[in-house]
């Protein structure tokens, strides 16, 4: 810290489950410099102001998904966020929206990690294969179908901005179906049938109402949205053609 | 959580109306809107008997219910889906008969018309 700093004032929702009855903001005086990011922030404020301070962090490159938090009200990754664009203003720091807080800006992400078991984000191949029959390969056409979906980092950005997930908490959600479409659509596998069951139901791609926020907050341009009514697609034509082809549906 | 739902009936009637009212919605408005009361277009085109005419064979019945009937359905889910977007998340059901029954009514009593006609 030089002392041509500029200062800013950070604002954080502090919770702490052992001593506080409900959440309450803390402001901290921040100095930092253009080249700093909000992560750097808090960082500071744990390093130098309140060894307190909960969050969390790894990569600080856009990679992990673990530093989101709601910056001024909106869904962001904090490593990829600069202080220098609130300043003058003030920054202030809040846990996702729609997860319960675990302490300060850490969530409990179990729902999340429940959603994303279920929907099997992993290649179930037809037969399994050997060995000798070497790797399975796939055409630039083949990984181009599913190259954009496959680049979720698992921030939960995206629920943090779906009203319909803070709604109604049993929706699977944005990532979770984006991750489902990139495995069902993927030349490797083989489990489609069983994932549409999920796709099919209320909590699946029909509890979204379009609002669109997700895609607006993804770090990684997925595009959930799309992925959720491309499926929307899917789910429709597997309803009706059920009747047609009774192998077909479920 | 596997219970399938009905939602797609509603939605391939949302989404052909969605279509529907981008392709014909903008130039129904300039024609109807713009074009004839400016006088860029002569009045006659909208002229009833020319218009009724349109009625007369069984392609020009479908297109007038289709035009009628699925931008209907398309705003009646529309608004349905934004009321809950909205927060107002009681009384589902009330919402479809009512929002769903506008647009039903909107397609039966078209089509009871100009199968009349
Ligand atoms: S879809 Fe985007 S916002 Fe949602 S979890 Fe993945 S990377 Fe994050
Ligand atoms: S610290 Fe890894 S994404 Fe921000």
């Amino acid at each position: 810290m030089t002392s041509n700093d500029k200062i800013i004032e950070i604002e954080v929702l502090r919770y702490r489950p052992e001593q506080d009855e409900k959440p309450f903001l803390q402001s901290f005086k921040v100095p930092f410099t253009d080249d700093q990011s909000v992560l750097q922030g808090v960082q500071y404020i744990k390093d130098y102001l309140d060894g307190s301070l909960s969050f969390r962090w790894s990569c600080r490159m856009a990679i992990c998904g673990s530093c989101g938090m709601m910056i001024n009200g909106v869904p962001k990754l904090s490593c990829k966020t600069f202080l220098r664009e609130y300043y003058p203003g003030k920054i202030t720091l809040e846990a996702l929206k729609h997860f319960p807080i675990e302490k300060d800006l850490i969530i409990d992400l179990s729902d999340f990690i429940n959603k994303l078991e279920s929907i099997k984000p992993y290649i179930i191949p037809a037969a399994p294969r050997t060995l000798e029959q070497g790797e399975y390969l796939q055409t630039p056409r083949q990984l181009d179908r599913i190259a954009q979906f496959s680049s979720c980092i698992n921030c939960m950005l995206c629920y943090a901005a779906c009203p319909q997930y803070g709604l109604k908490p049993d929706y699977l959600g944005p990532a979770a179906i984006t991750l489902l479409h990139r495995y069902n659509e993927d030349n490797r596998d083989a489990a489609k049938a069983e994932r549409m069951q999920l796709l099919n139901a209320h909590e699946g791609v029909w509890g979204c109402t379009l609002v669109g926020y997700c895609s607006d907050v993804c770090p990684k341009d997925v595009d959930p949205a799309a992925a959720i009514n491309r499926n929307k697609l899917n789910s429709t034509m597997d309803y009706f053609l059920r009747f047609v082809a009774p192998r077909g549906g479920n | 959580m596997s219970k399938r739902s009905n939602e797609p009936i509603v939605w391939s009637l949302f989404g052909a109306g969605g279509v529907v009212v981008a392709h014909t919605m903008p130039v129904l408005i300039f024609v109807t809107g713009i074009a004839v009361p400016l006088g860029l277009v002569s009045a006659d085109v909208l002229a009833y008997e020319r218009l009724a005419g349109l009625a007369d064979g069984w392609f020009g019945k479908l297109f007038l219910l289709v035009i009628i009937s699925l931008p209907l359905w398309q705003s009646a889910h529309r608004i349905f889906l934004s009321l809950h977007d909205f927060g107002i998340t009681g009384g589902e059901t009330f919402f479809r008969v009512v929002f769903y029954g506008a647009a039903l009514w909107g397609t039966l009593l078209p089509l009871f018309l100009l199968v009349g006609m």
